[in-house]
């Protein structure tokens, strides 16, 4: 027994305040805080050169020309640019937007203002938390079973990929806010003589809106930067198709994977612009997201 | 009309099951070609030659398990590590901005981790299990951390403040009071971590070598199910297509085995958490 | 006895002519039993706001010192400057100075685990660990350094028969903490603070969360505690304070005259039965009699 007998009995009258700890209990302080701050140092590093990577090489190459002139034919050539793959990927994650929100926010109202704590909702809830987990990889493959089949490559079959990755994050992050919302907006609602659809879509849904808008910000920002489910359900080109039904399309995503396997530079070169201009675009809506989010808790918080 | 807007919100909902069975469905029966003209031998054989009509996947499927260890050593004890660091020492300003930089890293799409492990880190230190392990764990490493720093933030200031109160120094606090309280909600969150990285493709397909082999030379090129889809899937027809989307099957039940499992016990700790 | 690094033990010559103040009754005379807290000018701020100015207090051994005043007054602040607790909030600053047996709690050599293992604190909510009944007691003594599984035993049953639980739960120790009722849990808390042989316990309106069955139990344990330990206690029950204390300080918030901020300040502390038959402020009569909004 190494403890000090004076000290466990505190002896009236004698005030010994200064460290008692033994070298044992110090030194395993002392490598928890090694621990933490060598975490810290260790996590720095290679996020830190990721990011600074891609600044110094991604966005030397960037440039509104970058941006909007057409993918050059042969990877060999220097120079920009990149323009039908930010318009593929705003087309597609575009439309799985309009397929997916729609629908989560709807699955997300059944979850909290109808079937709540009951089995059906229990197991939609599981299941879409599982959901979240289903590789991107895999859905490509599922889209690529029930639809690229039948009807062939094209953005649309690209989106449906997408729209499935979205689909759940959208469910789980629309039923959190909605169960932010107080009941007393829905009682006071309901008191007026209002139904509960016309509670939830004039009442509940506007009071959760922002919180709402945020979670989808989020989905959209997983969805731009997906790259297996385009490879298998959408091609590649290097020109810009508007036509999301048909014909092949592409993104800034599958643009990056491709130029980051070609020995030449000036397809290297592209990639990083390419990964530069989609990370931009994924902070602004990570960033957004958190924006809308906060000025909508600080509106809840003065309720 | 208010059963007509509440039919349309339960059809909603019937969707996630909807496209969860048309996964496990469609995707079976596309493989069923290469499961049935390859048996068992499909998942016992790592044989793969697309030319003599062979697909054995162990060898991708060795390759997916060992890429994702190396990258749970990498990213568990880091963002752990993190996490205890954001919630119990990091002043209060540190704490935000470290919870800022996570979220918009863990928001960093993994073809980006990819193009930087293939052009940057591979020439390097080689195309191998270990190089496509690491990046792996570097690409997990800011999902873990945000989910663990969640599950920490569960805790109880309370339950600090027992540990404290008793003469109990931060490390002992942190072991007495934090850890065995957040226990399962951070196990969940090494698993979520864990299948992210069984199914991450493309930073994989970039930098792992695309060799299938079942070695224990981590520094070796080797071949993850993920990667070698990708990497083959466009020149894939007829039985070679359909075993490809076999190792498509193999991944979703491994990783929905898995969020299964993650999911449960965090909720299972949630509700232990709530009952007190 | 080991120590351990650079540290000079502070040692106070004890006085010899000290009387054992007597166990309930009349308060026993507040200049004759030795100090164990001399809080002088004692002031905390929470970042820009100052939650308490001013608070002279002298706690004097094996009494129970009560602290009561209107919600915001700062008792609870002030109670947790004792063992050093409001360390971890941030941006929290304690100016002024408390001496515990004549040493600066807050001088540079003071280690504050130390401090907090001599200080106890009972909580107002039971927080016991998600372990069991014989863990929960045994984790103070055991990062203390006691090993022996017997020794440990002995300390566990010690301190459960003082906290007046071990009848209770002696057949099912390897059971959950969290399996006992709210009274029994806030029971275990104080037998885990004494476990560790603290010289004082604290306790920040232990009863609130209990029943008054529960309640008259914990107050029955702290009149045989008070034997071992001093005993410091934050209530805004005032019977409870009439009841269990020695002596009773009574704070009381002054709001700024822009009216949006309130500092606590000591409006007086003396015997508690002066303080509820015949206080000397005008406050503490209208806080007692109930005139106090």
């Amino acid at each position: 027994m190494s403890r000090p007998s004076a000290a466990m009995t505190a002896e009236p009258g004698i005030a010994i305040l200064a460290s008692q700890l033994t070298a044992t209990r110090r030194g395993k302080d002392l490598a928890a805080s090694l621990w933490m701050w060598g975490a810290l140092l260790v996590a720095i590093v290679p996020l830190g050169a990721i990011v600074l990577y891609l600044i110094q090489l991604g966005a030397g190459v960037i440039s509104l020309e970058f941006v909007t002139s057409s993918i050059p034919i042969s990877p060999r050539e220097k120079g920009p640019g990149m323009g039908p793959a930010v318009a593929g990927t705003l087309l597609l994650t575009g439309l799985a937007s309009a397929l997916a929100i729609p629908l989560g926010v709807l699955a997300a109202v059944y979850l909290n203002e109808y079937g709540k704590r009951g089995r059906l909702a229990t197991v939609v809830r599981f299941l879409a938390d599982v959901m979240t987990g289903v590789p991107s990889i895999v859905m490509g493959l599922f889209i690529y079973s029930v639809w690229v089949l039948h009807f062939g490559l094209s953005g649309f079959a690209g989106a449906l990929a997408l729209a499935c990755l979205m689909l759940p994050i959208v469910i789980r992050s629309t039923e959190e806010m909605l169960r932010l919302v107080p009941d007393e907006l829905r009682q006071a609602s309901l008191a007026l003589g209002n139904t509960t659809w016309r509670t939830v879509v004039t009442v509940v849904l506007p009071a959760a809106l922002p919180g709402i808008v945020s979670g989808a910000m989020l989905a959209v920002a997983r969805a731009a930067g997906e790259t297996a489910p385009v490879l298998f359900c959408v091609g590649i080109v290097s020109d810009v198709n508007w036509n999301a039904f048909s014909g092949s399309n592409t993104t800034l995503s599958a643009q990056i994977f491709a130029n980051a396997q070609s020995p030449f530079v000036g397809a290297q070169d592209r990639a990083w612009g390419a990964a530069f201009t989609l990370v931009v675009l994924v902070f602004l809506l990570t960033v957004g997201a958190r924006f809308v989010s906060a000025r909508f808790t600080r509106k809840r918080g003065g309720l | 009309m208010e059963a007509g807007f509440r039919g349309l919100t339960v059809l909603a909902g019937l969707v996630v099951l909807a496209i969860l069975g048309l996964i496990a469905w469609s995707t079976t029966s596309q493989a069923w070609d290469a499961f049935a003209s390859q048996g068992l031998g499909f998942f016992t054989s790592s044989d793969w030659n697309p030319n003599q009509g062979r697909f054995g996947a162990l060898a991708f499927i060795y390759g997916t398990v060992v890429i994702s260890v190396i990258a749970l050593v990498f990213a568990v004890p880091v963002s752990l590590g993190i996490a205890l660091f954001v919630s119990e020492a990091a002043p209060p300003r540190v704490q935000t901005a470290i919870g800022y930089v996570i979220d918009l890293l863990a928001a960093i799409p993994s073809v980006v981790y990819g193009l930087w492990g293939v052009l940057v880190l591979a020439p390097v230190i080689g195309k191998s299990f270990f190089t496509a392990g690491v990046i792996l764990g570097v690409m997990i490493t800011p999902i873990v951390t945000s989910i663990s720093r969640e599950v920490l933030r569960t805790v109880p200031r309370a339950q600090r403040e027992a540990a404290l109160a008793l003469g109990a120094t931060r490390w002992e606090t942190i072991r007495a009071a934090v850890l065995p309280w957040a226990k399962g909600g951070l196990v969940g969150a090494v698993m979520l971590g864990l299948g992210r990285a069984m199914g991450e493709t493309i930073a994989a397909a970039l930098v792992i070598g695309s060799s299938p082999q079942i070695t224990l030379a981590i520094f070796g090129s080797g071949d993850s199910a993920a990667a070698v889809i990708v990497n083959q899937f466009g020149e894939a027809a007829g039985t070679h297509r359909s075993a490809l989307i076999g190792l498509g099957v193999v991944l979703f039940l491994l990783t929905i085995g898995v969020n299964g499992a993650a999911r449960a016990v965090v909720h299972r700790s949630e509700q232990a958490a709530g009952a007190v | 006895m080991t120590t351990t690094g650079r540290y000079v033990p502070l040692v106070l010559e004890r006085r010899d002519d000290e009387t054992t103040p007597a166990s309930g009754g009349a308060a026993p005379d507040a200049a004759t039993a030795p100090a164990v807290f001399d809080l002088d000018g004692l002031e905390v701020h929470y970042g820009e706001y100052r939650a308490v100015r001013d608070v002279d207090l002298r706690i004097a051994e094996h009494q129970i010192t009560a602290f009561i005043g209107p919600s915001g007054c700062g008792k609870t602040t002030v109670l947790r400057c004792l063992n050093r607790m409001n360390d971890l909030i941030p941006g929290c600053r304690v100016g002024g100075s408390i001496r515990y047996h004549g040493v600066d709690l807050m001088g540079e050599d003071v280690d504050p685990v130390e401090v907090r293992r001599r200080i106890g604190m009972v909580f107002q909510k039971p927080n016991p660990f998600p372990k069991s009944i014989y863990d929960n007691v045994a984790f103070g003594p055991k990062i203390g350094g006691v090993r022996d599984r017997g020794t440990l035993d002995g300390i566990v049953e010690d301190a459960l028969r003082k906290a007046a639980l071990w009848e209770e739960v002696k057949d099912r120790l390897r059971k959950s903490a969290l399996s006992l009722s709210g009274g029994q849990q806030q029971r275990l808390c104080i037998a885990r603070t004494i476990a560790v042989q603290p010289e004082v316990v604290l306790m920040d309106e232990p009863c609130s969360a209990l029943d008054p069955i529960a309640t008259a139990r914990i107050e029955d344990l702290m009149q045989q505690l008070k034997a071992d330990y001093t005993i410091v206690i934050v209530t805004h029950n005032m019977q409870q304070a009439a009841r269990v204390s020695d002596r009773t300080a009574f704070f009381t918030a002054e709001v700024s005259t822009a009216g949006d901020t309130r500092t606590g300040v000591l409006v007086e502390f003396d015997a508690t039965d002066k303080i509820f038959s015949n206080p000397g402020d005008e406050r503490t009569e209208n806080y007692v009699t109930g005139r106090f909004g």
